[in-house]
This record gives C-alpha cells, structure tokens and sequence, in this order.
C-alpha cells in the first residue's frame, strides 16, 4: 500500500515536470469558493469532536486537524 | 434574488482568488467564535466553553489562540467498579501564528492542557505549498509533545511520556465541483501509555472469581493512519463530504473510519447539514476483558478503548447567518447548532457491574457485553472581520 501512495504522490507531483497545464482555471473556481465547500466550516466544533472520539478510540491521525494532548487515556 | 446574490458573492471570490492565488497563499480569515460543548454518555458528563480568536497582523501573518475547558463528571463504567466517581476540570490553552510568503505557508502553535494529575504540552509545525496553478496544495508537518503523568492518590508519582508526529498532505482540485484530499499521518510515544489508574481482572479464588491488578502497557507505541476525503460540489447548491481513514500500529490494532456528510442550504441564511460516522477497531493485542490468572503476561490492558468494537454516529447541523450585511467592523456573524448520537457496542468487553459484588464465581467472564449511547451537543456563535 505505501509504495502505492509513493506511487500515486510521485505521479500527481511529476505534473510540474511535463507540460500539462492546470485544467481548471481560476475564474471556473466560484463552486469552489462556496462557503459550504470547505473540509472544516466550523474548525472550533470540529476540534472538539475530534477530541471527542479520540480520547475513546484507539486511532490516532490523519484527520487533517492539529491538536495538543490531554490525560485522556 | 438569493441565487442571483450568491452567485455573485461566489463569482467575486473566484476572482478574489485569481487575483490573488497567482501570486500568494490565502492567510486564514479573521474570526472568533465561543462555543458551549456538553457530552454524556456511559455515565460521564463533560461540559465547557471553546473560545477561538484570529486575527490578520499585517499583509503576512495570522495570530490565533484558543480557550478551551471541559467540567468532568465521571461516573464510568472503569471509575464505578474498580474506584469511585470524581469531578475534574482539565484547561486547554493554544495560541498560534500563520506566515505566508509567496505560495508557501508557515503555521506554528503551542497547546498546553492542565488537569490535577496530568500536564500536556505540544508544539505543532506545519509547512504547505501551493503549487500546479494552485490546483494542489502539499503539506509537511511535525508536532511534538511533552506530557507529565500524576496521580491523585500517590503525591510521590510521577512520570512522563513524548509524542511525536509527522504528517504528509496533498490538497487537490480535481474539478470545479470536486476537492479531493488525502493525509498520512504517523505517531511515536515513548514512556508511560497508560492510565495510572485503570486494573485489569484475572481469575482467581475471590468468591465473584476474579480479582484486579494495575493494567501494564508497553513504553512505546508507534501507529500509522492514512486517510482520502472528497468534497463534491451539488448544482442545486449543496455539498457531499466523503471520508475514509484506515490506522494500524504496533499494538495490533488496525482500525476503519467512514464519514459521510451531505450540507444544505435551505433558504437564505439557513444551512444544514445530516452526518454520519462509522468506525471500527480490533483489539490490542495484549488485551483481555479476563485474564487466566495474575501477572499472566508482560502487558496487560482492559481499556474498553484498547477492545474490539464498533461506533455509529448520526448527527446534524444548524447554522444561520445573522449580521449578513456586516455591522461596524463584523463582516458577518452565524449562530450554530450542532448534535452527534453515538451508538458504542464492544465485542470483548464485559459490563461487571452485576458480577463485581456478586458471590458466584460462575459469571465472571460470562458477563454481557458492554454497550452505550452517547449524546454531543455543541451551539457556538461565529464572526468574521
């Protein structure tokens, strides 16, 4: 599976050594740059959710959120 | 008219950004908003208030810090069998600063957390590029922790543990509908990892047939999570947000996370949002709900957390947007709703509370599993300026 990802990552970042070029231009980003288009709209709530399950859970990571530790355990 | 001005609010922002996403990253935008958390659930309550402020020092930076407290009533099922309930207040404080130069940004921040018999200290570093016409966005980070372990009934304990992480992440723009994210994420502890508190049972000659011993778990522990999220964009305007997380480490644990959520504005200046979460773990592998007997091996675990079982959430959320036009130096303000149901079923952890005082040694290990449901309700209120 990691070498899969290595792969996968290697392939996605050669795009800025061959001469593809951004298929989506800036001004056809307006969906995107919908408010409800954003992975955390509310990031108070959702550090706390996380917080939440990570102290009854036994997985860790990769949720894309940034926190500290606590005497959860 | 509500889509005709959203439609120009939007066309506005892609313009904002291709004005600006040429030249230069996006520092995060100037908020503050107080939260009310409250959780119950197996017999603990936990409450508090979150207050989170940032705020734009001039062209090239971001300042943040957040307040947050959780008021513990626990009466749980650990606390009620082998010791007795307890009331704590743990107090988090972060702050942090975000420095963009051209494409590149630079994020920093400290969090200390507080409770009577247990300090927490970490420093969280992260480095993201936008690149590929800002299509794509790389990020690199590192975060490291310090904690200090007491316990309340032995003033002479204390012992310490270290965390550390590294995170790799790619953001990419597959379409105009459709983001698409992925992270790996890998953490290290070293010291003492478990609580200094919690027992493990083993078979014995006590008239219920088990007696209890401190659980004892190795001094590291290393796991890995690797986790895709997509976030497609809906022509009536709505949202789909996709996530799956898969974790093992080199306790045995390996463990599934999906989510799968669908926003919705409804009318002008409401959104809502339907969720729901399934996960799934596998135990450790020196855990046990019932040991054959005392000191049976090197490590020994009955953290229902460290157990075999499955959680499934159903949750939604309400939000309004007050203040749309702005009001002096507040560009808009949004109050919010937000309730999670969870349903926990544990495959290998037992409820003792009926064995525990009993007098037949013919229970012990024949206990029913154990399950709880829990509630997660947060109402915060946002500004942007």
């Amino acid at each position: 599976m990691k070498g899969a990802i290595f792969i996968s990552l290697v392939i996605l970042l050669s795009g800025g050594c061959s001469n593809l070029e951004p298929w989506v231009e800036p001004y056809q980003r307006a969906n995107l740059a919908d408010p409800i288009m954003r992975f955390s709209r509310h990031p108070v709530s959702d550090a706390y959710v996380h917080h939440v399950y990570q102290a009854r859970e036994a997985a860790r990571g990769a949720m894309g959120v940034v926190g500290g530790g606590c005497g959860c355990n | 008219m509500f889509k005709t001005g959203l439609t120009f609010d939007r066309a506005a922002m892609a313009l904002l950004l291709f004005s600006a996403g040429l030249d230069a990253a996006q520092l995060p935008e100037d908020r503050a908003d107080v939260m009310y958390h409250f959780y119950d659930g197996g017999g603990v309550e936990i409450d508090g208030p979150s207050i989170l402020a940032r705020k734009q020092i001039g062209n090239s930076a971001s300042v943040s810090a957040n307040y947050y407290v959780d008021m513990v009533t626990s009466a749980s099922i650990d606390v009620v069998t082998t010791a007795s309930g307890y009331a704590e207040q743990r107090t988090e404080k972060s702050i942090g600063v975000d420095y963009i130069n051209g494409k590149t940004t630079l994020a920093a921040s400290y969090t200390n957390s507080e409770e009577s018999d247990f300090s927490a200290n970490s420093a969280h570093f992260t480095i993201s590029q936008d690149f590929f016409g800002d299509l794509s966005t790389l990020t690199i980070g590192y975060s490291r922790g310090w904690d200090d372990i007491g316990k309340s009934t032995d003033a002479e304990f204390s012992e310490n543990a270290d965390r550390q992480h590294y995170r790799l992440g790619l953001s990419q723009i597959v379409s105009k509908n459709w983001v698409v994210t992925g992270n790996l994420e890998t953490i290290s502890d070293e010291g003492l990892l478990n609580s200094p508190y919690r027992q493990v049972r083993y078979l014995s000659g006590e008239p219920r047939g088990y007696s209890f011993e401190d659980e004892r778990y190795p001094n590291t522990r290393t796991s890995t999570a690797i986790s895709v999220q997509s976030l497609y964009y809906l022509q009536h305007r709505a949202a789909v947000r996709n996530l799956y997380r898969y974790f093992s480490d080199d306790w045995d644990i390996t463990a599934h996370t999906l989510e799968l959520e669908y926003i919705y504005p409804v009318s002008e200046g409401w959104v809502y949002d339907i969720r729901y979460r399934y996960y799934r773990q596998n135990k450790a592998g020196f855990y046990s709900d019932l040991f054959a007997s005392e000191n049976a091996q090197n490590f020994l675990a009955r953290d229902k957390e460290l157990s075999t079982f499955t959680s499934h959430t159903i949750g939604f959320g309400l939000s309004y947007d007050l203040l749309r036009d702005g009001w002096k130096a507040i560009d808009r303000g949004s109050i919010n709703f937000h309730f999670d149901y969870v349903f926990f079923d544990y495959d290998d952890f037992r409820d003792i509370r009926g064995s525990i005082n009993s007098a037949n040694p013919g229970l012990a290990g024949n206990e029913s599993l154990y399950s709880f449901e829990a509630s997660i309700f947060r109402v915060f209120y946002s500004i942007w300026f």
